[in-house]
């Protein structure tokens, strides 16, 4: 467990300094697995046979490199959601209508996790097609809270969240399009990153709304948030959509002056419906944060209340249409039974997807349809101008704005499945920041008297994740929480 | 009551670029099926969209040969509709602000009159793949998604068509103006080029637009005109007697010559149009559309217009010459070689080259024979060394066949034709003293009864050259020595 | 905004997904107030306001027309519910 508790940098130097071998990792690791899957279920697929045949070549490439020639992942293994592609490996976005699918290629942030000497270990659980906040609708059942069994991880990205938690996994890729990867990071007690809408390649991640959907780390602590992101930012020729903006070292400015920063606190968050430990434990990680000389002011985000209506028409419209392709011919499930085209594709598209998953393709369908197109999707982007002008307005005063990630820690299993508003209404946090492209990190702050974990996030200027990573790391130093939960 | 029609046309043309328009699989036609593609193409789940930028330089070039004014900023936007060969089940195009708007071509009637169509809009879009329908029992159809992201300009004609020949004249034009820029291969067999009619009738002169029909898929200049005869003729028809055209989509049998029913306006997709959030705006400023404006070369029109004011070159002639921009540019080339008239050039090429050339099976820009031969061998005939007709019917094939100059055959087959004045007298004395019935009939005839005989002789003394006596001089010295007695 | 069942059934239709008879209300009554929650929207006034569909800058990526790696035909057809080797196989529109 030490070994596994210990950060990616520390792991790399160790390896690089030939005290670790890889193989000794991973077994660590997959005995880590072994132990908590069955309470768990964190993964749809572990990659054991792919990850030891690799470990063995790197074991034995150790043996002939010097230390600077040692990448910083170096047969170190990561997890990946499984709405990433892997190369050869099952990609299922935890749908029955993918289930038998094999990735005829690598998404660029494998690629460059590859390059910088990771291996794969598996790939996690998540919402079908990533459309969710608690990993419960998988077509392969929930994944469970670490900290509490019979609760939920938070989603979409839950499993890559709970094994990062339980320290069955050492560090995952997630994808966040509402709060994806911030809130089941703040559920599970781990870090999260979505970065700047655009610094991440998107090439190879399963589309869910295109226009929010970004790539980031979920990481026991926020380096290791750093280091990933200095290995999987930066323009792809393959994604239209991924920024010319240059990239920093992250893990190098983490450490950098946090005194003098001004941070907002939006009014708007802190009203009615927020548990009053989770407003307890952010507002004490404020003045922690005040102590270190950063400077609070109350801001104002007015749009806030329009935040999660915009995105639940903006996102099932995008979602809609990204899953068409689903439909039974080139690369999916086909449905056994049926009478001509048509009937295939509807039998195929009906057996293959889930309940979440149909309802969210059908209000997509109609808000797109003629005759609602201008009342419903034309008026939620406009109103995206507005919550962006919103953000635009309170960064010219504040350099990093706070806020809880959820309004409540992690609720039971089957509390809220079948009520979509009220699971809907956990993303009111996390998903004004989708909308606007921006920046934020989630990192944990407390624990309520539960003992579950409670998160806080940090929404940063469009790339300048720098700062938020800056802050978080500061955070952390001061709060010096025990993170690993009793499993 | 007199009818008339309101024909709009739409045309779909593939763009030569050596990739697709959205993902670097092989641009190409008739490869083995699903070997040119990649995630992009095949939809698969986590493939993006990048735009070729050639693509973008074939469609602003070809707007700007049709007139268009070109939009600075313009939008991709999705298309939705479900069919096993469209991989995302969204093709990819552009819809509220297209890249390009009102053009224009000018087309010439069989009356010579000449008429203005106008194009409405001109946009991207990324080809379908190909779905073969199983044939008898089967009761399958196969998927090929090879041409799934080809490139194509749709091009939107305003309603300004009124006749079936206007539209395969428009849509020929289409066709020429685009192969000649380079940006299409004109090959309709292949479908680099179809076509989508609208067609509506209504009361002679009345400014109404009647119920119109879309036809799809007319995939040559021929079934173009014959569907839109039938299907006028056919709207006509209805209305006649007392019914109403249905707003429809109708398919062309082009074996029956008939159009019938595909689908319904309440079967009519609703395509869910909204714009592309994986790529950016497309951004054409000043300088790239210079850029491009002055890569574009001379258009036909233009070109024809020089030949007829520069070379003397009948209409009829000049536009046949600009047919394919390399018959023009080698008839340039061969006129400015040529010292004499350009009008003879252009006669021995249209009447001549382009018919050994094309039994041959050869283009003209696989011609063995070169603008400067085409010259050479005008220049011989002008100086006496041949008759025109041999150089027609022998040295001309000659030089098709195997390459070599007009002098060079010439010499090697002894051509030179007897211009030598003595000689020619010799051979002349000869055949009058062969043919006494036709010296008479030249000494004792009238007018036109001389004229028969004298190219009688004209004939023998061929014969007896074996056609090298300059036929020219012929017809001069014959009546001469003739009259010499 | 209330859903009517045949519009429930015209917009599964349009997403080509099959919704069995004792599916049909309940997805009526979900997608109804799914509806009737963001219509919220409708209390704010946006006139005079720019959508904003993207939140990248205005600039073209532009990719070279050069011929890049296609996938090898076991890839291509590696997850294919059906194939002869050659294409896609697929169940006619309508079959006789």
């Amino acid at each position: 467990m030490e070994l596994l508790n210990k950060s990616l940098r520390e792991l790399g130097n160790l390896i690089r300094k030939k005290e670790l071998k890889p193989s000794e990792l991973l077994e660590t690791l997959l005995k880590r697995i072994e132990e908590t899957e069955e309470k768990l279920n964190a993964y749809i697929t572990v990659t054991e046979e792919e990850a030891r045949k690799r470990v063995e070549v790197a074991d034995r490439e150790l043996e002939k490199l010097s230390e600077d020639e040692i990448p910083e992942l170096f047969g170190i293994p990561i997890s990946i959601k499984d709405n990433i592609n892997v190369e050869g490996v099952r990609m299922t976005c935890a749908s029955k209508i993918l289930k038998d699918f094999i990735s005829p290629y690598d998404a660029t942030v494998v690629k460059r996790l590859r390059e910088r000497g990771a291996i794969f270990i598996g790939k996690n659980n998540l919402d079908e097609f990533a459309m969710g906040s608690s990993t419960e609708t998988s077509y392969f059942g929930p994944t469970r809270n670490p900290w509490d069994l019979e609760r939920v991880p938070g989603g979409s990205s839950g499993g890559s969240a709970a094994a990062v938690s339980a320290r069955s996994a050492l560090a995952s890729l997630g994808s966040d399009t509402g709060g994806s990867i911030r809130q089941p990071a703040s559920f599970c007690g781990v870090v999260g990153l979505k970065p700047t809408y655009g610094r991440v390649s998107r090439y190879g991640l399963t589309a869910f709304a295109s226009s929010l959907d970004q790539i980031g780390p979920i990481t026991k602590n926020v380096e290791d948030a750093a280091l990933l992101m200095n290995i999987i930012s930066g323009q792809d020729s393959k994604d239209a959509t991924s920024a010319k903006v240059p990239v920093p070292d992250f893990l190098s400015s983490i450490n950098g002056e946090v005194k003098g920063l001004k941070a907002g606190l939006p009014k708007e968050y802190f009203v009615e419906g927020i548990e009053p430990e989770v407003k307890e434990k952010v507002f004490e990680a404020v003045k922690r944060l005040e102590s270190l000389g950063i400077e609070f002011e109350e801001i104002s985000l007015p749009h806030t209340a329009y935040a999660v209506e915009t995105y639940y028409i903006i996102a099932p419209a995008e979602a809609s249409s990204n899953l068409g392709r689903f439909d039974g011919v080139r690369y999916t499930y086909r449905a056994k039974d049926y009478k001509d085209l048509i009937d295939m594709y509807k039998k195929t598209r009906a057996e293959g997807f889930g309940d979440e998953v149909k309802r969210r393709i059908m209000i997509g369908t109609y808000t797109l349809s003629a005759g609602y197109y201008d009342a419903y999707y034309l008026k939620a982007q406009k109103v995206r101008t507005l919550i962006y002008r919103d953000f635009e307005e309170s960064f010219k005063k504040v350099d990093f704005i706070v806020t809880p990630v959820s309004p409540t820690t992690a609720f039971k299993i089957g509390e809220r499945t079948d009520d979509p508003i009220k699971m809907y209404l956990s993303d009111i946090f996390t998903i004004a920041v989708n909308l606007a492209g921006l920046p934020a990190l989630s990192m944990p702050c407390g624990f309520d008297s539960s003992g579950l974990p409670i998160g806080i996030q940090f929404i940063g200027k469009a790339f300048d994740e720098e700062t938020i990573l800056k802050v978080g790391n500061a955070l952390e130093k001061e709060l010096k929480l025990n993170t690993l939960p009793p499993l | 009551m007199e009818f008339e029609a309101v024909i709009g046309l739409e045309v779909h043309a593939q763009l030569l670029t050596k990739t697709k328009i959205f993902c670097s699989c092989k641009n190409e036609f008739g490869a083995p099926p699903n070997t040119n593609v990649c995630p992009v193409c095949l939809g698969m789940p986590g493939s993006l969209p990048v735009l070729n930028k050639r693509a973008v330089e074939y469609a602003v070039k070809a707007a700007l040969a049709l007139n268009c004014k070109i939009n600075r900023y313009s939008v991709f936007a999705r298309k939705h509709y479900f069919y096993p060969d469209l991989p995302k089940a969204y093709q990819i195009t552009q819809y509220e602000l297209p890249f390009a708007e009102n053009g224009w071509v000018e087309i010439e009637k069989s009356d010579g009159t000449k008429k203005r169509i106008r194009i409405k809009r001109i946009h991207m879009e990324e080809d379908a793949g190909k779905t073969i329908h199983g044939e008898g029992f089967d009761e399958n159809s196969y998927v090929d998604l090879n041409r799934a992201g080809t490139p194509l300009i749709e091009i939107v004609s305003e309603p300004d068509i009124s006749t079936p020949e206007e539209a395969r004249l428009y849509m020929q034009k289409l066709r020429d103006i685009l192969v000649w820029i380079g940006v299409n291969d004109g090959n309709l067999e292949e479908g680099s080029l179809r076509c989508d009619a609208n067609v509506s009738i209504r009361p002679k002169g009345s400014k109404e637009l009647g119920t119109r029909t879309e036809i799809k898929n007319v995939n040559s200049f021929r079934f173009i005109q014959k569907a839109l005869e039938y299907e006028i003729e056919r709207q006509i028809k209805v209305v006649k007697s007392g019914g109403k055209v249905v707003q429809e989509t109708r398919l062309f049998d082009s074996q029956k010559g008939i159009t019938k029913t595909m689908r319904t306006k309440e079967e009519a997709e609703d395509y869910r149009y909204f714009p592309e959030p994986d790529l950016p705006p497309l951004i054409i400023d000043d300088e790239w559309l210079e850029s491009i404006r002055e890569s574009l070369p001379e258009l036909p029109d233009q070109v024809k217009e020089r030949f007829i004011s520069d070379y003397g070159v009948t209409s009829y002639d000049a536009s046949i010459l600009v047919r394919e921009k390399e018959l023009a540019e080698f008839f340039e080339r061969a006129a400015k070689a040529y010292k004499g008239e350009a009008k003879r050039v252009a006669n021995i090429i249209i009447s001549d080259l382009l018919g050994v050339l094309n039994e041959a099976k050869l283009d003209i820009s696989d011609s063995p024979v070169t603008p400067e031969g085409i010259a050479g061998l005008l220049t011989l005939v002008d100086n006496g060394t041949i008759s025109i007709r041999v150089a027609k019917e022998e040295v001309l094939p000659e030089m098709v066949r195997s390459g070599k100059s007009p002098e060079v055959i010439v010499k090697e087959k002894g051509l030179v034709q007897i211009s030598d004045e003595s000689a020619l007298r010799e051979v002349i004395k000869k055949v009058m003293a062969g043919n006494e019935k036709a010296v008479k009939q030249y000494r004792e005839g009238n007018e036109k009864q001389k004229q028969k005989a004298v190219k009688f002789l004209i004939g023998q003394v061929m014969k007896e050259t074996k056609g090298k006596a300059n036929p020219r001089l012929l017809n001069e010295l014959i009546p001469k020595v003739l009259e010499e007695g | 905004m209330r859903l009517t069942r045949e519009e429930v059934l015209h917009i599964a239709h349009l997403a080509r997904i099959e919704l069995k008879e004792e599916e049909v209300e309940k997805f009526r009554e979900q997608l109804s107030e799914i509806l009737t929650f963001v219509e919220k929207l409708n209390e704010l006034n946006t006139e005079g306001i720019d959508p904003k569909f993207q939140v990248i800058p205005a600039e073209n990526v532009l990719r070279e027309d050069i011929p890049g790696m296609s996938l090898p035909r076991e890839k291509v057809f590696m997850n294919a519910p059906e194939t002869d080797g050659e294409y896609f196989v697929v169940p006619k529109v309508v079959k006789k």
